[in-house]
């Protein structure tokens, strides 16, 4: 029983179909990435896997049930959630923020934290390497501490499955390194997560298996060595790549647009 | 990597901040409370006070003392209590620190359906028209803010409010002015002004059960609140759908306030001030604020009303022109500090 099943997924905003035919599987322990150009659907899929767009077609299925069957409170303790939006409005310390996470936990509204949600919140602050930033509040920080702040609250939940849209984005390279290697590590422990990733080296080496959208549509799903190949990345990206391998892990550099006449800015023919 | 131990203890430290500061507040307010029961025009001694206090029955302390400044006073801690949570769940709701009920046009909407009744002559003809049409104006209001901004965002909300908002007012100018005769006109007028002066157990009575339930689900939206400050999105997926939290805050907010509106006239910036005051004492953290900006609010109240009464001895000055003239300059210098930092 997967942990998040897609089948023939069609999912639309404002009528429009933004993704369709779309099928996925995430297994318990798996790395699923989730890469294809801006606009691509990438986190409308993320979106609708997270029961917060109503698929138009096809089937969702959570832990091996149709996520609509699923009350709100055993849903928000099961799957989370890391939007790409990350603002902070009030000056919440960081550990407030984190705690926030365990929101699904909590029974009565008279109760406080449980011994059980301050390890996790703790435990979730050391793997983000934000227990330092504890009493700041979320206001002060940079970009990319904001960032591992808002994963911490993410896995403070101890979900059964995380989809995280862009986690690596706005990190500096040690910290999105960090942040691949804590899902890979999360996953060796049985979590099951997907992610939205731009960076193509970091899918080639982190992730079980991706799935490559273009224009809602699924072009490729499987191992990442099947899926990035540099004809598919020039027709979909536009971009020609190299592939490098470095101790046995594949990187993929790209190197410069496709020379396509009738793309010229690989924007579908229009010139700006 | 630190051990996380400093945030279990910065959290000790916030608890115990907001415990003293409900203390503090707590004691305040049951000190002004006994002082308001002590002040008014009839000069009676302490001891004669507490006399009334003990015996009802009393033809001339247990009178003034029951009849006039316990209900009196006992509303002015209510409206404040729900006027402060009003704002704080407003604020926490639309993440802007400079929301208040006002904001949604709930207040004035019920401002409106109160002179609706003084203005068709309802008001003469049974004592509760008055409050009915308040709460009618406000429910109206909540209507009209479901129907405008129901599946829309936090901005389609606002925008909503500041339409209710217009509207009543405009609905408002125009009773007074196609107003018959300059006494119901200045009756209009200093309604509008915001008093509790002079109310009595039966406007109490048709308050509070409408205090109680709207306080009751805005203190229901605290955990949807804290969620929200992560965004929408985030909030829905920890179990706490945005819509939710909006529609108890939002019909909360109507219930409460439009009671308050409908017994007190427009009584404005409590929810404003207090919720900004207070949010640093609970690490700004938007749910945990509401009970205490409930009890901030009610405290606040208590103290204006009792300043209204020891500073003029003359024509008595209105609470809502009072709560105005010290609110109106605290949100000016709210915006220029906001401004700053954003600039």
């Amino acid at each position: 029983m997967s942990p998040l099943r897609i089948e023939n997924l069609e999912v639309r905003l404002s009528r429009r179909p933004v993704i369709r035919q779309m099928s996925l599987e995430a297994s318990a322990g798996q790395v699923v990435g989730l890469i294809g150009p801006n606009g691509a659907g990438k986190t409308t899929l993320l979106r609708a896997a997270a029961g917060l767009l109503p698929p138009a077609a096809g089937q969702i299925h959570l832990f091996g049930r149709v996520l609509a069957d699923w009350s709100q409170a055993e849903r928000a303790r099961t799957l989370a959630y890391l939007p790409q939006a990350r603002g902070a409005v009030w000056q919440i310390k960081v550990a407030d923020l984190v705690q926030l996470g365990r929101l699904p936990h909590r029974a009565g509204w008279w109760q406080g934290p449980t011994a059980e949600d301050r390890t996790a919140v703790a435990e979730a602050m050391t793997a983000c390497d934000v227990a330092n930033l504890a009493e700041r509040p979320v206001t002060e920080l940079s970009g990319g501490e904001l960032a591992r702040v808002y994963l911490a609250r993410v896995l403070a939940t101890r979900p059964g499955l995380l989809l995280a849209d862009e986690p690596a984005a706005g990190l500096d390279p040690a910290h999105s390194l960090d942040v691949m290697q804590l899902f890979r590590r999360r996953a060796a422990e049985g979590l099951s997560v997907v992610v939205t990733l731009h960076d193509l080296s970091l899918a080639a080496r982190f992730c079980d298996k991706l799935v490559l959208l273009d224009r809602g549509n699924c072009a490729a799903v499987g191992a990442p060595s099947s899926v990035l190949t540099a004809e598919r990345l020039r027709s979909v990206y536009q971009v020609e790549t190299a592939q490098v391998t470095v101790a046995g892990e594949t990187h993929v550099v790209p190197l410069k647009r496709t020379a396509d006449p009738a793309v010229p800015f690989g924007n579908g023919g229009t010139v700006v | 990597m630190k051990s996380p131990e400093p945030q279990c203890e910065g959290a000790a430290d916030q608890r115990s901040y907001a415990g003293a500061a409900a203390t503090l507040l707590t004691g305040l307010a049951v000190l002004l409370f006994a002082i308001s029961l002590t002040t008014g025009p009839a000069q009676l001694s302490l001891l004669a006070t507490f006399k009334g206090l003990l015996d009802p029955a009393d033809p001339v302390a247990g009178l003034i003392v029951w009849e006039i400044r316990l209900p009196r006073t006992l509303l002015a801690f209510l409206l404040g209590t729900v006027l402060g949570l009003s704002g704080a769940a407003l604020q926490g709701l639309l993440r802007n620190p400079l929301a208040e009920p006002g904001l949604l046009g709930v207040s004035p909407a019920a401002a409106f359906g109160a002179v609706a009744v003084f203005y068709s002559g309802l008001a003469g003809s049974f004592a509760l028209a008055l409050p009915l049409g308040g709460i009618v104006g406000a429910g109206v209001a909540v209507l009209l803010l479901q129907l405008l901004a129901g599946r829309g965002g936090v901005l389609t909300l606002i925008l909503a409010g500041v339409a209710v908002s217009s509207f009543a007012g405009a609905l408002t100018s125009l009773a007074l002015n196609l107003s018959p005769n300059p006494f119901a006109t200045s009756e209009i007028v200093f309604w509008l002004l915001g008093s509790v002066a002079d109310r009595s157990w039966q406007q109490v009575a048709l308050a509070l059960p409408f205090l109680v339930l709207g306080s009751g689900l805005l203190l229901s939206a605290t955990r949807g609140l804290e969620a929200l400050s992560l965004g929408e999105e985030a909030a829905a997926t920890l179990g706490h759908p945005p819509k939710r939290t909006r529609g108890m805050v939002v019909f909360g907010t109507a219930l409460a306030v439009g009671a308050a509106t409908a017994v007190a006239g427009a009584i404005g910036f409590v929810g404003l001030i207090v919720p900004h005051l207070l949010r640093p004492l609970v690490g700004h953290r938007p749910g945990r604020l509401l009970p205490l900006a409930a009890l901030g609010g009610g405290t606040l109240l208590l103290a204006a009303d009792l300043c209204v009464r020891l500073l003029s001895p003359g024509p008595e000055l209105k609470l809502g022109v009072v709560t105005a003239l010290v609110g109106a300059p605290f949100f000016l210098l709210l915006l220029l500090r906001l401004r700053r930092e954003i600039a």
